[in-house]
């Protein structure tokens, strides 16, 4: 392993657009290794792309995208489909919708990646993933199919698999949006102690109370470009940009 | 009118043997190769390249806009005068095969369609390669969509197979006509020959019914 303050994955001038759209403008983005890096912004800011981006699911139009060990990709030139699966070798996304697979158990769902992919002998991988599984407190729904389980339980899963997969780097993709309020406290426990035990992490979130209790740095994006970035201490009490202001204050005060 | 049982009875086990030895082998032969064939074309029409999106949907325009009767008697008269000289059993197989190609690729289509967009991303992001994601999660439950209008499609095919008795093939029809003329029962013995059509498509409907359960067990009831 190198230094644990060598960025891990430096985003230069990633650019992309959809159509007319432009959704990313030349974004910036260091994550070191340990960091938890949440990335907030108003919907349609580019936040998510700029996610799916690092994990192989969106091809940007410029701009580059360097791993530490690789993979180190610059969009001026069109990728292949190894450069994807290169990106997907160091990093694992969980979705804002949980996606998973419906046709498989829990246990399937998890050891598919590491046994398929990765070449993890079975007994090892179903071993790794009872473990995973155990500490998320599902232990007991292995065998159960995704819709026997509640959202805050689908995603849990949807944890597990991403970290089956033993990824550098874990993304996730909103991961509470979808569930009922209730639920979201379960889902963010277990991210939290992820971020305590030292996983590196980019988080696209509404939860400003996870921001503020477990990021090392929240990265504010508008319109696709990173307006302010900072500690968030910082960013949630004095923000520096009036476009930050105002986005937090309606997001603190949705009626006033 | 009499009925003459004793007809009935003794011309039963032959038509019947004609079913099993020609309607039904012809009918899960090609079958299975129009699925593969289907599969292929579905493929193409969802594929992104302009090319083979038009082969795809040239291919099955033209099977949806003509015939069987003239795909059948195109393959086994018209191909030798090509050069081409085909049996009447792969004939038949031919014929059917790439009929079923045509109309299974539709289905099988929307059935891909129906497939959520996130799950090929979960599939991907575990690190699967397209081929993975597309046989290990998007066809298994693209099959539970698809299954209901296959069965149509099958179930059509070993009606149609009776086609193949003009080309000589073997199979239930064509022992019924052979018994009917020589009889000249031919009420009794195209009745018969109905009979057990219905028969095999009653079994068959069965058999979907247990499929279908089969593949919607990891759905919400």
């Amino acid at each position: 392993m190198s230094q644990p303050d060598t960025p891990l994955v430096e985003v230069r001038g990633l650019r992309k657009h959809f159509g007319d759209h432009e959704v990313l403008r030349s974004i910036d983005l260091t994550v070191r290794r340990g960091e938890v890096v949440t990335v907030i912004g108003p919907s349609g800011s580019g936040k998510t792309t700029l996610l799916r981006a690092l994990n192989g699911l969106e091809t940007p139009d410029g701009g580059e995208i360097v791993f530490d060990g690789g993979p180190d990709l610059d969009f001026a030139h069109p990728i292949g489909n190894e450069h994807r699966y290169a990106l997907r070798n160091r990093s694992a996304m969980v979705f804002q919708a949980y996606n998973l697979f419906p046709n498989k158990t829990v246990l399937q769902n998890i050891t598919e990646g590491p046994v398929r992919v990765k070449g993890v002998p079975r007994a090892r991988a179903i071993a790794e993933a009872d473990a995973l599984l155990d500490r998320v407190g599902l232990l007991e729904k292995r065998d159960a199919y995704p819709y026997q389980l509640s959202g805050g339980q689908q995603q849990r899963v949807g944890i597990v698999r991403a970290l089956a997969l033993a990824p550098d780097l874990l993304l996730f993709d909103e991961p509470t949006s979808a569930l009922d309020p209730e639920l979201v406290g379960d889902v963010l426990k277990v991210m939290k102690e992820l971020a305590e035990e030292g996983w590196t992490m980019v988080v696209v979130t509404h939860e400003l109370s996870f921001a503020r209790q477990v990021a090392d740095e929240v990265v504010f994006i508008d319109g696709g470009v990173v307006v302010e970035r900072g500690h968030p201490s910082k960013i949630f009490t004095a923000p520096a940009e009036p476009r930050t202001a105002q986005f937090l204050d309606r997001l603190l005060r949705p009626l006033e | 009118m009499t009925v003459d049982w004793e007809l009935f009875l003794s011309s039963f086990w032959p038509i019947l043997v004609g079913g099993i030895t020609g309607t039904i082998p012809l009918t899960i032969i090609s079958f299975t190769v129009g699925l593969f064939i289907a599969l292929g074309i579905a493929l193409m029409r969802l594929s992104n390249i302009r090319v083979l999106k038009a082969i795809g949907w040239f291919y099955v325009s033209v099977i949806r806009g003509t015939p069987l009767l003239v795909q059948l008697f195109f393959i086994f008269y018209a191909l030798p005068n090509m050069g081409v000289l085909l049996d009447p059993w792969p004939s038949a197989v031919l014929a059917f095969s790439l009929n079923v190609g045509g109309y299974a690729a539709e289905v099988i289509r929307a059935a891909i369609l129906s497939v959520p967009r996130g799950q090929w991303e979960a599939g991907y992001t575990i690190g699967y390669s397209n081929t993975q994601t597309l046989w290990r999660v998007i066809l298994p439950q693209a099959a539970r969509v698809a299954v209901p209008p296959l069965s149509n499609t099958f179930i059509s095919l070993v009606k149609d197979t009776s086609l193949a008795s003009i080309v000589l093939v073997t199979e239930l029809f064509r022992v019924a006509r052979q018994i009917a003329t020589f009889t000249s029962e031919f009420v009794l013995i195209y009745l018969e020959a109905a009979l057990i059509y219905w028969l095999i498509c009653l079994a068959l409907g069965a058999a979907q019914g247990v499929l279908e359960k089969r593949l919607s067990r990891y759905v919400a009831a």
